[in-house]
């Protein structure tokens, strides 16, 4: 029921249009209806040796004009309906991609990229195909049955009680086949799920299997699926495609037995040969509604769960918004306080406890530990990724809580070890801190990182479009343009997260003067494998599953002889 | 296309009957217009009661009739088209299976999975159609059209020109529409495009405030879609209107031309009625017919995509030769390079340049140099990954050309940058290169790697490793790889940059351990550090695809300029 409610929410603009789609449906339901009424007239007209042509003449430029008003009628309604639904569509999808931008990194970080993204793409589409397709031709089928029902009984009675006896028949056929179906497609929509994450596991590593010689064996198994779905597959495609041919024979039955009654009855009198034509396109009609009915209604079903699926989407709580008196830093001269933080992604599982840490100006920051130790925790709390849950952390002794997000975030800099580019060309890219560049700013910017020599021997140099999360361009390469995207923008904090990981130590050399000028006053956090980076840092933070288990300059860390120290002495064992 | 009809090869006797058993029913149907005609001539004007009835259990038989021929058609044609999907299938996978890295690197991954699922699907329901309708349909539509002449010639013109003006109608508008269908697709790929890369990129993006241009372009991209979508769907919602308006102009002049011919006596009523209900017929199966063609060319375009890759072929031809123990014994020169050149296809030049280098059996060699010097080029050539474009690779007296491709790599363990795990246990995923180890052989692999506390912590070797390995972290990760290709002591043994993901201890623990292999394997290290390769017998620097130094540590540090820089960007600040 919530669910119709929002769904009608976003109707709501839409709403004329759509009582007017059906009220057009009607006048279709009836003209459509009315002809065969006209076209048994004209043909009760045609008895040998009484022809009455200018009846005929008549009825028949009637029916011709109900023949152009409903076909006019319906292409009026078909523009409309494609208009609502894509509007729809539209609307939902702008409104789902929003709520993206301002979705808490949680909620994200813990959902698969995929089954967003399905949500945007494939479950808005069913939702309103499904939704709305679905709800004109439930009613269209309904205004049709009911329409069909009293031309049916205005023409005889006793046939239209049999008709509407037999033909459930049909729905119970369907209604059967479905039911008896459903667990075979279970059945094959497993098997072929199976058989996806078996293609998907061997062909997406295909360099792995080819180099273990290991291809008959992922055949031999890929067979064994492969057999197995045929045989499920036969059976759900088999069966199901029984419906058709079922319904069918039932619609032959009641044809049969309008065929026969109505025959008998215009011996009788009570009926004509025209009013038997009538009838017989009728019994038709009939149940053809009844049908689709039952598909729509599997169809709604399917649609209101993907709408519900949306939905839940777009009302997951937001960001909390910045609080209309929250500060603006403007130029931050980098002073970082951390007050006795305590942070944990899952309540009951502490991470984070009671951590302080004291930065100055211009101070150099590097955290270090083995993989998986919680060093992107800390800047995902600094950027203001995630909130602390107790304690504060203030940037020249402002509470970042209390201060926009965006003039938080844009007073850093930051280059992550996942290097992530958007598909558009370089300039885009690098410029995509500070848009209003001047071209040689960015040549500048592109040569401090060493950018700038790849660049140049791309095909269109700095137009050239990059594809989807840097397409052609190799690892290194990706991270030397975040470099350059930094060195560009200038902001006066920065986050460097293994920023030079990919690329080798002999232009990482080279970049480092880059880096050393760039960070000469800026306060910056790096994260960093290499120790010789970490050494001249004025603070060092050693992290282990996911807290900070030491903390200051590296004479001092040494003489704790602690983790740091026997980190440290391991590169050098042999 | 056609080279896909091979799958249909064991299915002919289906492919023939299901349409045929289609074909017997739609002319059963045919009949049933004739029977009402009979009904309303003889039997009401006659006041023929018996014949009604026999009238009437007639169309209740050809209903049935119907009905069972129809069913034997569903049953062949679900056969043939799913036999013909299985087999598909598997020639496909065995295919790509079969295809070298140089075209694994051209096609791609995800369109490899793509033409493997959906368009096989998608070619699949092709078929079934295909063999279902595509006779059904047409045969219903002329076969009305025949029935009809057999009544009256004259009105059968009707006919005539009634199939022609629908044809136009309908095949005009597929033919406009399906362009736009498939702009409107591609439209929705941008859409998609733009979701998807929000997500990924989304601490990017929020750290440089890009939200507002982001949902910008999102609004127009979305609106582009939508107006697309739009036009698309007004043309074909053409269609049925226009079908409606030409089917029942065309009874209006057959109604009336009907009643002429009756007042003249040369047709009857009830014969008008049954030219009225063929009329009827052939609308809605031109309808199927448009519908199928929509439903044919979607698979039609699956069905080259498959094509395409069916007709790339791996690049690399098998050898004949088995490793025979003398070349294995050979000592000396045990594995050499001979002014090695290689070029990526597609790639105007050279990533690998006149290589030349010999390594002894058991040594242990280093491989160093930037990125994208050519280090994973360079020993990728070992197991014939990809074939040289000049010069030679010489293993055990042999060009790697001549062995068998199995042969060779089940000699050579290797161990990739990116470290995956495959679906199964850990002791299925360690058993790679030797099906038949021991439970004692698999664990010193594993000792070896420093993975114990991996297993250990999973709960042993019969822990379940999930698809892609997802339930293991990067570290983990690339000790089992490693451990997986030392099992079954390969001769050669290649390490590519595998201990990125390790910390300094377990690198360096590990590195002690690979010196006191068994069996005297002839090691390749390859990576970026300096301290991971420091020790090798033979180091081999590269810069920008040439090798400027080879020798000991001790030997490129006095004579390589490029191996001193590398070495004094790791160690400057220590030293």
């Amino acid at each position: 029921m919530k669910t119709i409610k929002q769904v009608l929410h976003y109707l709501k603009r839409y709403i004329p249009l759509m009582l007017l789609s059906l009220l057009l449906a009607v006048f279709i339901v009836a003209f459509t209806l009315y002809v065969p009424i006209l076209i048994g007239r004209a043909i009760d007209k045609i008895v040998y040796g009484n022809v009455d042509f200018n009846a005929i003449i008549s009825i028949l430029c009637k029916v011709i004009v109900f023949v152009v008003l409903t076909s006019l009628f319906q292409w009026i309604m078909n523009v409309i309906n494609n208009k609502v639904t894509y509007h729809v569509v539209r609307d939902i999808r702008n409104e789902a991609f929003e709520k993206i931008q301002r979705l808490p990194l949680k909620y994200l970080d813990s959902r698969p990229q995929g089954e967003i993204v399905s949500r945007i793409i494939s479950d808005v589409e069913q939702f309103a195909d499904g939704l709305l397709m679905g709800f004109t031709q439930f009613f269209t089928g309904v205004m049709t049955i009911l329409g069909t029902l009293i031309f049916m009984l205005s023409i005889h009675r006793g046939i239209t009680l049999l008709v509407v006896l037999v033909t459930p028949l049909s729905l119970f056929v369907a209604n059967f086949i479905a039911k008896h179906t459903y667990s075979m497609f279970m059945e094959q929509s497993k098997t072929r799920g199976e058989q996806t994450s078996l293609i998907d596991e061997m062909i997406g590593n295909e360099k792995v299997v080819k180099a273990f010689a290991h291809e008959e064996e992922a055949i031999e198994r890929f067979d064994e699926v492969n057999e197995r779905l045929k045989a499920c597959s036969f059976k759900a495609v088999f069966y199901s495609s029984l419906t058709n041919p079922c319904t069918r024979f039932v619609n032959s039955l009641v044809y049969a037995i309008v065929a026969l009654t109505g025959s008998l009855a215009c011996i009788g009198g009570s009926m004509t040969v025209g009013a038997i034509t009538t009838f017989l396109s009728y019994a038709n009609q009939y149940t053809k509604p009844f049908n689709e009915i039952s598909g729509v209604i599997t169809e709604l079903q399917n649609a209101l769960a993907c709408a519900s699926r949306i939905f839940s989407l777009i009302e997951e709580p937001e960001e909390a918004e910045d609080k209309a008196d929250a500060y603006v830093l403007e130029h931050a001269e980098g002073k970082i306080a951390c007050e006795h933080v305590y942070f944990s992604y899952v309540p009951d599982k502490k991470l984070i406890e009671d951590f302080n840490l004291q930065v100055k100006p211009g101070q150099r920051v590097a955290i270090v530990g083995p993989t998986g130790c919680g060093k992107t925790t800390l800047i995902n709390l600094l950027m203001r990724f995630y909130d602390t849950d107790n304690g504060a952390i203030t940037v020249d002794n402002h509470i970042i809580t209390e201060m926009t997000r965006h003039s938080l975030r844009k007073n850093y800099g930051m280059v992550l070890q996942e290097t992530w580019l958007k598909a558009g060309t370089i300039r885009e890219n690098i410029c995509m801190g500070k848009e209003d560049a001047k071209e040689e700013e960015m040549i500048e910017a592109a040569k401090a990182s060493h950018a700038h020599s790849f660049i140049r021997r791309l095909p269109k140099g700095y137009d050239t479009v990059i594809g989807e999360d840097g397409g052609m361009l190799s690892q290194g390469q990706k991270q030397l343009l975040c470099i350059a995207r930094i060195m560009l923008a200038l902001p006066p904090m920065l986050i460097l997260d293994e920023a030079t990981s990919s690329i080798d130590t002999r232009t990482e050399l080279k970049i480092q003067n880059a880096f050393a000028k760039l960070m000469q006053g800026r306060t910056s956090f790096i994260v960093a494998h290499r120790l010789s980076t970490i050494q001249n840092a004025d603070i060092i933070l050693v992290m282990k599953e996911g807290k900070v288990i030491e903390q200051g300059n590296h004479e001092t860390l040494l003489k704790q002889n602690g983790f740091y120290s026997m980190l440290y002495n391991s590169q050098f064992q042999n | 296309m056609k080279r896909l009809l091979i799958y249909l090869r064991d299915y002919k006797k289906e492919c023939v009957l299901a349409p045929l058993f289609k074909m017997l029913e739609a002319s059963f149907e045919l009949f049933v217009p004739l029977v009402i005609a009979s009904m309303i001539d003889v039997g009401i004007a006659g006041n023929n009661k018996p014949l009604l009835i026999r009238d009437f259990f007639l169309l209740i038989l050809l209903g049935l009739i119907g009905l069972s021929v129809a069913v034997t058609a569903q049953y062949f044609s679900a056969k043939a088209a799913i036999g013909f999907a299985t087999k598909l299938r598997h020639h496909l996978f065995s295919h790509l299976m079969g295809l070298s890295y140089n075209e694994i690197d051209h096609i791609g991954t995800s369109t490899m999975i793509t033409r493997m699922t959906s368009d096989v699907n998608q070619a699949q329901t092709g078929v079934n159609m295909f063999l279902r309708l595509f006779l059904r349909s047409p045969f219903v539509v002329f076969g009305a059209m025949i029935m009809a002449f057999t009544i009256d010639v004259k009105c059968a013109m009707y006919f005539v020109f009634a199939i022609i003006g629908l044809s136009i109608v309908v095949f005009t508008i597929m033919a406009f529409s399906i362009p736009m269908m498939k702009d409107v697709q591609k439209k929705l790929d941008t859409v998609l495009l733009h979701t998807r890369e929000n997500l990924a990129g989304v601490r990017v993006l929020r750290a440089f405030c890009r939200e507002e241009e982001e949902i910008e372009e999102f609004r127009r991209c979305n609106a582009l879609l939508t107006q697309r979508q739009k036009k698309s769907g007004s043309l074909s919602g053409l269609m049925n209107p226009l079908t409606y308006v030409l089917i029942n102009v065309a009874i209006v002049l057959l109604i009336y031309s009907g009643a002429v011919r009756v007042s003249l006596g040369s047709l009857t009523q009830g014969e008008v009625v049954a030219l009225y209900n063929y009329m009827s017929q052939i609308l809605v199966e031109l309808i199927k017919l448009a519908n199928l063609i929509v439903t044919l060319n979607k698979a039609m375009a699956s069905a080259n995509r498959i094509s395409e890759v069916f007709g790339i072929n791996a690049s690399i031809t098998d050898g004949t030769e088995d490793f025979e123990e003398s070349n294995i014994a050979l000592e000396e020169n045990y594995i050499e390079y001979r002014h090695v050149g290689l070029t990526y296809a597609g790639s105007a030049e050279e990533s690998l340049s006149d290589i030349n280098f010999k390594v002894k059996k058991g040594q242990t060699v280093g491989v160093i140099g930037g990125t994208g010097c050519g280090k994973t080029t360079l020993i990728n050539l070992l197991p014939r990954f990809y074939d040289v474009t000049t010069g030679e690779v010489i293993i055990g007296g042999k060009n790697v050309k001549e062995y068998k491709q199995e042969v060779l790599r089940e000699k050579i363990g290797v161990v990739m940058q990116k470290s995956v795990l495959f679906k199964g246990t850990i002791r299925d995923n360690l058993k790679w290169r030797k099906e038949d180890a021991s439970e004692k052989e698999i664990m010193e692999a594993v000792t070896i790697a420093q993975a114990t506390d991996v297993v250990e912590k999973k709960g042993g070797l019969d822990a379940l490793v999930e698809q892609n390995g997802r339930n293991f972290s990067g570290g983990q990760k690339q000790r089992l790889s490693i451990a997986r290709a030392l099992v079954g002591n390969p001769e050669i043994l290649i390490l590519d940059d595998s201990s990125s993901a390790l910390d300094f201890a377990t690198d360096a623990a590990l590195r002690k351990a690979l010196k006191e292999l068994k069996g005297n394997p002839t090691v390749f290290i390859v990576s970026q550090r300096t301290s991971s390769i420091q020790h090798a017998d033979i180091i081999l620097v590269l810069d920008d695809g040439k090798l400027v130094g080879t020798g000991t540590h001790e030997e490129l540090l006095s004579a390589c300029e490029v191996y001193r820089e590398i070495y004094e960007s790791q160690y400057k600040k220590e030293a």
